[in-house]
């Protein structure tokens, strides 16, 4: 078993070992611009190009037209929400998000803002799914644009994606669906779904860093404003050089999610059930978010009373990552815990624990005795679980706040 | 990101951790920090009859230089009388711990902590405060 344990699948995946070796002829031997229309080694890599294109067409039941590459979802999600409401913006200046979207969504709606565009928040509920009936209400004559993720990246619970799209569709408003945390782990069939564009990249499902795809449907057909101009790549809407090696990976990963995804997701489950079931026979444990609703490999827990930060040190032989962002200066919990309505204590005491193919029984066994023993460690040494023991209601003392 | 060699050291074998009853005369409790800070601290002081602090005890809840802070301080006030006990200033445990900027906070919580156990000590023995020496705040 090799140590630090890798549980931060969410973060990023290692390639399959199946997706490297088929990208590297394309960085030594087949090295062709696809863009040359002149010569054998042109065609070759446009060949490829089109092979991965319908595979990762094939993973979302797209077309292979509707597949634009990008270099990732942040660039993904920048086009689809900036393309969309530059293009649309005759029509209105209204969008709709939430806050427990990836920053990269946050972020740009925030830019559009101050180009003039209006932007409503949606809190989630305290599961971290969106309420329906609150969505609707949210909705103005001049909105033109929703953009909901399908799962969130730190609590991984599923939004009702199908339910938001036939919403949009029957206010003809735009859905974009970030769907980083999806693809490869649930089935995305965008023939049922009514999303308009969509957002995915490679190196969360096993293939390499620095290439994603936005679907962008063609009926009824969506329009966007390029946001990098070029050599008219990808049909004028992305110009840049294709990476052919990438595009390669990420069509072999996408070929793999597929066929193995359902196998993978009932092993990863089974492990993920296991280590909640380690854990929960400390006291005071919190799953954050829901339970059901929600990819199999994520595990989102609070452990009370204690800090989250003091956690990942004394666990450093489990590669996580702390919900809570104090590493910061400004010493404030996670927003999508904060979005949840958890406390104080339980927002800066979170630990995301995210599963993955490579994940072994003796892995998570392993993670579970040292979690118990440095969990137990850590409250002897915490005067809040020293007054919860005698019986002190945390919220009746008057903290002095610093 | 990267902690201090003594940070770890302390913080994988924090000295004095525990409790003395609170009740007990010649003990002083000091609380400081909030949970929706992230940072708790106890730091409690058993003073002898020469005013002379003979031992002391700490449990924190918070980061590793939360913990570590606190470890230091309570080696760093045994054999101190009160006055020379709360004379001990963040700079000094933040260099000694060779705290990064964004962790100096935690070095101010533990000379907050030193300070209010001596209050609590003075208060139960009727003894005069010393002048109001403003402890410092984080921003």
């Amino acid at each position: 078993m090799k140590l630090p344990i890798y549980l931060d699948y969410s973060a990023t995946t290692p390639v399959d070992p199946r997706v490297a070796a088929k990208m590297i002829p394309y960085l030594t031997e087949h090295f062709g611009n696809p863009a040359s229309r002149s010569h054998a080694y042109g065609w070759e890599t446009e060949k490829a190009v089109e092979e991965a294109r319908e595979h990762v067409a094939a993973l979302i039941n797209a077309d292979p037209k509707e597949i634009v590459w990008t270099s990732g979802a942040t660039e993904g999600d920048n086009l689809a929400i900036k393309g969309a409401a530059q293009f649309y913006k005759g029509k209105g200046k209204h969008i709709i998000t939430q806050k427990t979207e990836h920053k990269a969504v946050l972020d740009t709606c925030r830019e559009l803002e101050r180009q003039g565009f209006e932007v409503t928040y949606l809190d989630p509920e305290q599961n971290g799914i969106i309420d329906l009936g609150k969505f609707r209400a949210a909705i103005r004559p001049d909105t033109i644009l929703v953009s909901i993720m399908f799962v969130n990246n730190e609590i991984g619970v599923i939004q009702p994606v199908a339910e938001i799209g036939e919403i949009c569709r029957s206010k003809g408003i735009i859905f974009h669906c970030d769907a980083v945390q999806a693809a490869g782990k649930l089935e995305i069939d965008v023939q049922k779904l009514k999303v308009d564009l969509l957002a995915i990249t490679a190196h969360k499902m096993y293939g390499p860093k620095g290439i994603g795809a936005l679907y962008i449907r063609r009926k009824p057909r969506v329009r966007i404003e390029a946001q990098i101009h070029g050599g008219g790549h990808e049909r004028g809407m992305r110009s840049g050089t294709l990476p052919t090696h990438q595009i390669v990976g990420f069509g072999e990963a996408a070929r793999l999610a597929k066929l193995e995804m359902a196998s993978d997701n009932e092993r990863i489950r089974s492990l993920r059930d296991r280590l909640l079931a380690g854990i929960k026979e400390l006291e005071e444990v919190y799953v954050n978010g829901d339970l059901e609703r929600r990819i199999a490999g994520n595990l989102n827990v609070s452990f009370n009373f204690v800090e989250g930060e003091s956690l990942i040190m004394a666990i450093k032989d489990i590669a996580v990552s702390s919900g809570s962002a104090c590493t910061s200066a400004s010493l404030e919990p996670s927003f999508v815990l904060r979005a949840l309505g958890r406390s104080d204590e339980l927002a800066h005491s979170s630990i995301r624990f995210t599963l993955g193919k490579y994940t072994t029984e003796e892995e998570i066994d392993y993670a579970i005795d040292l979690i118990g023993r440095k969990v137990s460690k850590l409250r002897e040494l915490s005067p809040l679980w020293e007054m919860y023991k005698e019986g002190v209601d945390l919220n009746s003392v008057q903290w002095a706040a610093h | 990101m990267a902690y201090s060699e003594k940070v770890i050291e302390h913080y994988e074998n924090p000295r004095n951790v525990g409790s003395f009853d609170k009740r007990d005369e010649s003990v002083g409790t000091g609380m400081v920090g909030a949970p929706a800070c992230g940072d708790v601290m106890k730091l409690q002081i058993r003073v002898n009859d020469s005013g002379i602090i003979e031992d002391a005890r700490f449990k924190t809840y918070g980061c590793g230089s939360a913990i570590a802070s606190s470890s230091l301080v309570t080696e760093w006030v045994k054999g101190k009388s009160l006055d020379e006990a709360g004379k001990i200033k963040n700079t000094q445990i933040a260099e000694e711990l060779a705290l990064p900027p964004v962790k100096i906070h935690c070095s101010i919580l533990a000379e907050d902590a030193i300070k209010a156990a001596i209050v609590d000590y003075r208060k139960k023995h009727g003894l005069e405060q010393p002048a109001e020496q403003p402890a410092c705040k984080a921003a």
